[in-house]
């Protein structure tokens, strides 16, 4: 019995797209699951009906609506509301992706730190390019924080304009290593269940249990965590907007 | 657990190579720079895409009927406070009404109650004013009758007194002063 954790993570070309230079692009299972979540919130927004009593499918949609909407709004105010879609769709790509990357034999487009850092950059860039256009060199006083005394303020700037550069690192990586270490750690104990069985029999079986037990305490936490990661991607989002909207706060 | 997990893997993973044709050469997947490219351009179509589809066509949906639903409840409660206001105006003229209609009522008794006595009170002057003429006019009758009565009274007192002088005295007594006489004892 093998048992290989990384295999799930593999990129399997299905077909190929075209060249640019000397890279292939191809249409990979990662572009599958991104288009099989693409489609699962488009039919969840638009296939839902606008009754004035929702049904079941509606009530999802509004919800995630409100969440989204009462995430931002409380994080980066009424003007993040600007922002809406794009905290949006990323939270929902991301949710989204994630639980269905928890079902057994999916990918999980999310494990893979390209995705997340480009994702990631695109918040970074957002905030940046955003930021300078609305308030000028005045956005830079987020590097400029309140109430220091001046003989540390060099000391604080630093570590302010390194911590700004370095988010993009920390809001990829957090997300990419929760899927990455979960989907991992369930299959290598999901994986002595197996292993157990077959190589000492009827004691394996009885073996087995504990694995087992935690493979299905580990599959909720993973559920937690694909919900968890997705909302903690949207709301520091928010809060990274919130610094290009009002700075120096 | 360590080294049976490493040990696993290894042989899993290079078995999995060989039978991929060598696609992937044995390398963590995701720091395989090779799948980076393909990731990043679908990443960016369908990200691009699920964000067209979002703030064109399912935001606005949601967001309307999310709006619609507020401004349906919204209407209905303003509604029923302009129903309710209404019955409670009707309500209040209507006791209004009640109230006034009452007092109407009152004032018309009591309208017809005073008439009623000012009209017994007049019959009973008239019948008081006519029983006093009658009384007035039966005190005179009795005041003429007793004037009537008392002079032939003197006329008789006279006479008797001047018969009871002549028959003590056989002297005919003088018609005055028995007149005289008769008047001080009738004052006395």
């Amino acid at each position: 019995m093998k048992i290989d954790p990384i295999h799930q993570f593999n990129i399997e070309p299905l077909f190929t797209l075209g060249h640019i230079g000397n890279h292939t692009i191809a249409f990979t299972n990662s572009s599958l699951y991104m288009l099989v979540a693409v489609a699962i919130i488009s039919i969840l927004m638009l296939a839902s009906g606008s009754q004035l009593v929702p049904g079941r499918l509606q009530s999802v949609a509004e919800i995630s609506y409100e969440f989204v909407a009462s995430t931002i709004r409380s994080t980066a105010g009424t003007e993040g509301m600007k922002f809406f879609p794009l905290v949006f769709s990323l939270f929902m790509f991301l949710c989204v992706s994630n639980l269905v990357g928890v079902i057994p034999y999916t990918f999980t487009i999310s494990s893979h730190l390209i995705v997340t850092v480009a994702l990631a950059l695109l918040v970074f860039f957002t905030v940046l390019i955003y930021g300078v256009a609305k308030n000028g060199l005045k956005f830079f006083k987020i590097f400029v924080p309140h109430g220091v005394p001046g003989y540390i303020l060099p000391l604080v700037m630093f570590i302010e304009v390194l911590s700004f550069f370095l988010r993009p690192v920390s809001h990829s990586v957090r997300l990419f290593a929760n899927m990455l270490a979960g989907h991992i750690a369930l299959k290598v104990f999901a994986g002595f269940v197996a292993m157990l069985g077959f190589s000492l029999g009827a004691i394996g079986w009885v073996g087995g249990v504990l694995p087992l037990a935690l493979t299905i305490s580990l599959y909720a936490l993973e559920i937690l965590v694909a919900f968890l990661q997705a909302y903690v991607f949207a709301i520091l989002t928010c809060i990274y907007l919130n610094d290009a909207i009002h700075p120096g706060h | 657990m360590a080294e049976s997990h490493g040990g696993a893997k290894a042989p899993a993973t290079d078995a999995h190579t060989e039978a991929d044709g060598g696609h992937h050469a044995g390398a963590f997947p995701p720091f395989e720079s090779s799948t980076f490219a393909s990731q990043l351009v679908s990443l960016a179509i369908f990200f691009v895409l699920l964000y067209v589809i979002v703030s064109k066509l399912a935001l606005p949906k949601v967001g309307g009927a999310i709006e619609a639903r507020q401004n349906k409840i919204e209407g209905d409660l303003a509604e029923a406070q302009t129903l309710k206001d209404q019955s409670e105006a009707a309500l209040k003229a209507y006791e209004g009404e009640l109230a006034s209609a009452r007092s109407r009522a009152q004032a018309i008794g009591n309208e017809s109650r005073d008439k009623a006595n000012a009209q017994a009170e007049a019959e009973r002057k008239t019948l008081e004013d006519q029983l006093a003429a009658k009384l007035a006019e039966a005190e005179k009758t009795i005041a003429s009758t007793r004037a009537t009565a008392m002079s032939n009274v003197r006329g008789i007192a006279a006479d008797a007194a001047g018969t009871i002088v002549q028959q003590l005295t056989g002297v005919v007594p003088d018609t005055a002063s028995v007149n005289a006489a008769v008047d001080a004892s009738l004052k006395g």
